[in-house]
């Protein structure tokens, strides 16, 4: 496996041979905000195309087809045209969280893409307790969410965020216990550390009942974390108009719906590096030449397929599923997802007191 | 889609030929063009239907016509986030003011298509007491589309031509004809509490 | 019908008596509320399905033609009048039936008749500033008098209602429709769930709905008035712009009543062409009842795999029709044209298909339990609810009530066919979802028994150039894609309709919203409207 770490590290000395250590610091700083945010635009553009494409071939269409090859180039003219599309700004409503609410949910997202590991060694922060601070800042998201439809001055967006706030606050526990189950299993909280302690057998194999119990759980949890249908209360269309975004419009819309996409990336991401190993190769111990093999595909692939694959079967939900009534979406969570949740937790205490798994 | 596959509009060519010449400098021209690639490629239409033109919209986004092709199928709900009406179907006094308000609340650039019979003249409703005789009475129209109710073929057709209209403007420097259009228009159709919020 | 007459002139001696298609009973207003009350209760007459109120101006006098049918399908029709045309009133049912308290103020917009003790009396479709009503035959139509609006509409948490005191005086009250401290939230009439523009006025409380006021006319082009204007082929167009999914049922009706007054017999080539076709938009407006309201509930992908049946009926249509949807095919005597020649195998290749397309909607929708939770309980309207609110069609039939005009008053060539009335007694939402599903084999299976017995000779009977018909008036009813779909004229003797009243089906549907929604959420709203399948301009006429 090639160690992405080596290039930054390259760079490293590089900018150091001239610049005093400070400086070097601070020009490493920018560029990783510049690669960030060009990788975060390109990525949400890739999604948005990716969704479309799906969701015309689940109804018999083609999709985007004519704006560029293959229609490749569509959400890049749509960005175009939202960029400079009128921001409208409206009497009667708290014009600074009117204005914060975007960056924030935006924030949300993109301060996650910190502790992603994107392929081996290729992560910006890699600190003891990666998935506490994954988890921690994507709920800032729905902060935004709320301070979106309570500042809107408009009714619904104010039904908007109630429903988000109700349904997001319940799916974080949902999300945050099965999380900690595979925590638990793997004894630490470094992402780094959990990638590695799947080298053998990723944790869907490894701790196969719990696990994957853990895993429908977090896909559910995770879809209505993202606001995707079927649990697309917030923002359904049918009822809320466009729910607690239904005031915004330009590219204060895009960030909402930028961030809409990279919810459902991080989503998978996270699911890809609890459950399938992250950047990590697909090992079966024993056949060490399909090992070897497997090594030769570089981990930045392996990463983003898993997401993507993953993000696919998010896809397929919204596109399937009518949407749940409000009361039945906290039903789902608090009546079935949690307790089983409990019980899966301890579940896996008892097999990692026993040794149960592989 | 190549430019010259739809130039068979004699309205709009005429257009294109007095804009092109103004003349305008290289950067500014290359960023306008950039600028209208992506808004003439990027249309996206209101959930707006009042009749039978409504459903053959619909039909327009099934699997049959599929208007995603052109990456006009993101429909949205709240006219902030929309670029065009389609005011698909009659429109009679009582919705006047509401289209009116909605219109005011798209965002810029905004278009409008007055799709079917009823919504460019009235069509079958001529004589009577409730219809507004056209909806160019109310909002300024960039599209007549005729047809009670249209194709979808042809509506797929009206709106390539609105793309083919947006494609044409101008962004920086220069007279933007549309926006001077449109400024005249709301000027001599004032409605109170709709338009003074602006 | 002899039975009738004699028991209410038993009870009411002053009343007198009609004959022409139904029994009409004459009686003054003073009166007509007590005979109301004996027409609906009396277990010997049992009257309690209003199918309509007819406002009339005679010129000379104003009033109204109610329709009343009861459990055996009997048909009677009781004529009340007032002389008084500066300030007409007469006793409202409200009380009895509850439709009537909204077909009274569609009558009071119209006319201007004020019904005392209907506890709403806005007007219905036209806005509260609007001068005049329309339907009087001394309406001035002059532009000037009612300009487009360039002004938001006036808006008003109040009604008024007129009340009879006891030493027989008028009084006008007003009455708060919505609280000072209720949470209203404004639906519509732009919105993705009203299909079309109605306009629901809704008091939530949180998500759970307190009331809605349901507000109309956002469509309303006077198809009624138009009418009046244009001779008896001109009026057959409009038929078509109302429900636009049962363009071919509307043209049959209208053309029905208009041959029957007439006395145009129609061929037997074109009555069966006619039924074909009625069939075929049928299963075509089921389909997309169920793509609309799958999309409504969020379940999106299903409206393209129930399109995909539509574009294949609109298909022959357009082969045969010469246009996707507003055909304007059925004309007075028949046809316009022949059928194409193809038509028989279209239909046969869509036949064919039709049970693999339900098999997968089942699949893909109607077993998945998500969809069963929203569907299941929500919106029940009980058999004697559907019959006092007059929902007919598949949402009256999902409440258990046996309301299918193809089976109570057979026209055209449905006596002769073999077809059954689906009938589900649940009520809800699942309920009226089913039914339609069931509707559509049904329908296929009327279909299969025409398409290869399609009989030689004229598609369209011999008919005069100009067509009058006699003085007389004529109430017929069809089964439409949504209801029953009826049809009064009366004619004065001239080449122009004196009066056409349309009776449709989504009117009633429309106003059950109310009565089905209090105390759910605001998410069964979108489910409920949508089960009840209301098209807007059918409504709104």
């Amino acid at each position: 496996m090639y160690d992405f770490s080596l290039i930054p590290e390259a760079i490293h000395a590089f900018l150091l041979s001239f610049l005093p250590n400070w400086a070097a610091v601070t020009v490493e700083c920018v560029l990783i905000g510049v690669v960030l945010l060009l990788l975060y635009s390109v990525l949400a553009l890739f999604y948005i195309l990716y969704e479309r494409k799906i969701c015309a071939y689940f109804q018999c269409r083609l999709g985007p087809n004519r704006v560029g090859p293959w229609g490749l180039l569509q959400s890049v003219a749509d960005m175009f045209k939202i960029l400079i599309k009128e921001l409208i700004s409206l009497k009667y409503t708290d014009k600074f969280l009117f204005a914060l609410a975007p960056y924030l949910v935006i924030l949300a997202s993109m301060l996650t893409f910190a502790v992603m590991p994107w392929g081996n060694g290729l992560q910006i922060l890699d600190f003891n307790i990666g998935i506490f601070f994954l988890l921690a800042v994507s709920s800032i998201g729905v902060l935004g969410i709320l301070l979106a439809g309570w500042s809107s001055n408009n009714k619904f967006t104010l039904i908007g965020a109630m429903r988000s706030g109700a349904q997001m606050v319940s799916y974080e526990l949902s999300i945050g216990l099965s999380v900690l189950t595979m925590v638990a299993f793997a004894g630490t909280m470094s992402v780094t550390e959990i990638v590695h302690a799947q080298e053998n057998a990723w944790f869907i194999f490894s701790a196969h009942v719990p696990a994957v119990i853990a895993f429908v759980i977090y896909m559910i949890a995770g879809t209505a974390e993202t606001n995707r249908g079927p649990f697309d209360l917030p923002e359904a269309e049918s009822e809320l108009t466009a729910g607690y975004h239904t005031e915004y419009s330009g590219i204060h819309f895009g960030f909402f719906y930028l961030a809409e996409y990279l919810n459902l990336f991080v989503v998978s991401g996270v699911a890809a590096l609890l459950f399938f190993g992250g950047w990590m190769p697909l090992h079966i111990p024993g056949w060490e030449s399909f090992n070897h093999i497997m090594d030769y595909i570089p981990s930045v692939v392996w990463f983003l397929g898993k997401a993507f694959v993953l993000s696919f079967i998010i896809i397929w939900f919204k596109w399937t599923f009518p949407r749940l009534r409000i009361d039945q979406i906290l039903t789902l969570e608090w009546k079935y997802l949690l307790p089983i949740n409990l019980v899966n937790l301890v579940l896996m205490v008892l097999i990692i007191v026993y040794e149960l798994h592989l | 889609m190549p430019y010259d596959a739809w130039k068979d509009n004699e309205y709009i060519e005429s257009l294109v030929k007095e804009l092109k010449d103004n003349g305008t400098n290289v950067i500014v021209g290359s960023l306008d063009k950039l600028i209208n690639w992506g808004r003439s490629n990027s249309i996206w239409p209101l959930t707006f239907a009042t009749s039978c033109c409504g459903i053959e919209f619909v039909s327009l986004g099934a699997a049959r016509y599929d208007m995603a092709r052109f990456g006009w199928e993101v429909a949205r709900s709240s006219p902030r986030q929309a670029d065009f009406i389609m005011v698909a179907g009659t429109i009679v006094h009582r919705m006047a003011p509401v289209l009116r308000r909605l219109y005011d609340q798209l965002a810029e650039p905004k278009y409008v298509i007055a799709c079917g019979a009823c919504a460019v003249s009235g069509g079958p409703f001529k004589k009577s007491y409730h219809v507004v005789m056209g909806c160019d009475q109310i909002v300024p129209v960039d599209v007549y589309l005729p047809g009670c109710p249209p194709r979808p073929e042809a509506m797929i057709y009206s709106i390539m031509q609105l793309s083919r209209k947006i494609k044409v403007e101008r962004f920086f420097g220069g007279v933007n004809r549309r926006e001077k259009m449109q400024k005249e228009f709301l000027e001599s159709h004032p409605i109170e509490g709709v338009n003074d919020v602006k | 019908m002899a039975d009738f007459q004699q028991t209410i002139a038993k009870l009411f001696p002053e009343a007198t008596f009609e004959q022409a298609d139904t029994l009409m009973v004459n009686i003054a207003d003073a009166q007509w509320h007590s005979l109301a009350k004996q027409l609906k209760e009396n277990p010997q007459l049992g009257f309690d399905y209003l199918i309509t109120i007819v406002g009339m101006d005679w010129k000379e006098s104003m009033g109204c033609v109610y329709y009343l049918q009861n459990k055996h399908n009997d048909v009677i029709s009781v004529k009340v009048t007032t002389t008084d045309r500066e300030n007409p009133m007469l006793h409202s049912v409200a009380d009895l039936w509850a439709i009537a308290g909204i077909y009274e103020r569609e009558v009071y917009d119209f006319f201007g008749i004020v019904f005392i003790g209907n506890p709403d009396m806005r007007r219905l479709f036209l806005s509260i500033d609007w001068k005049g009503f329309p339907l009087r035959k001394d309406y001035d139509e002059n532009p000037d008098i009612n300009p487009v609006p360039t002004d938001n509409e006036r808006q008003s948490d109040f009604t008024y209602t007129y009340v009879e005191t006891p030493d027989g005086k008028v009084e006008k009250k007003e009455v708060r429709v919505f609280e000072p401290e209720d949470f209203v939230v404004n639906i519509g009439p732009q919105h993705p769930a009203t299909h079309g523009v109605l306009r629901f006025r809704t008091a939530v409380d949180g998500e759970t709905i307190k009331k809605i006021d349901v507000y109309m006319g956002y469509i309303h082009r006077g198809v009624e008035k138009i009418c009046e204007k244009d001779t008896y082929p001109q009026t057959l167009h409009f038929m078509d712009r109302l429900d636009y999914f049962s363009a071919h049922p509307y043209h049959h009706g209208l053309c029905m009543t208009i041959e029957e007054a007439a006395g145009i017999e129609v061929p037997r080539r074109a009555q069966v062409i006619r039924v074909i076709m009625d069939e075929l938009s049928r299963i075509a407006s089921h389909c997309l009842f169920m793509g609309t309201f799958c999309m409504d509930l969020g379940a999106t992908t299903m409206l393209f795999y129930t399109l995909r049946v539509r574009e294949q009926i609109l298909d022959i249509m357009d082969r045969t029709c010469g246009a996707r949807m507003t055909f304007n095919y059925e004309c007075i005597g028949g046809v316009m044209q022949d059928i194409h020649a193809d038509f028989v195998k279209d239909v046969h290749a869509l036949l064919d298909v039709l049970p693999a397309n339900i098999k997968e909607y089942n699949k893909v929708f109607t077993g998945n339990v998500i969809a069963k939770n929203r569907m299941e309980g929500v919106g029940v309207l009980t058999r004697e609810n559907a019959i006092n609110w007059s929902v007919t069609g598949p949402s009256g039939r999902a409440s258990g009530w046996s309301c299918d005009v193809r089976k109570t008053h057979p026209y055209s060539i449905y006596s002769e066919l073999e077809f059954d009335e689906v009938i589900h007694t649940e009520g809800d939402s699942m309920a009226r979802f089913k039914v339609r599903l069931e509707e559509i084999e049904q329908s296929a299976r009327i279909i299969a028994q025409l398409i290869d017995n399609i009989p030689d000779g004229d598609y369209c009977a011999k008919v005069p150039k100009v067509i009058k018909l006699p003085v007389g008036h004529w109430f017929r009813m069809v089964e439409g894609c949504r209801g029953v779909f009826g049809v009064y004229l009366e004619s004065d003797g001239s080449t122009m309709p004196y009066r056409l009243k349309l009776v449709t089906p989504s009117l009633p549907a429309a106003a059950v919203v109310n009565h089905l929604t209090a105390g759910s959420k605001i998410a069964d709203l979108i489910t409920i409207g949508g089960s009840l399948d209301y098209i807007v301009p059918d409504m709104d006429r």
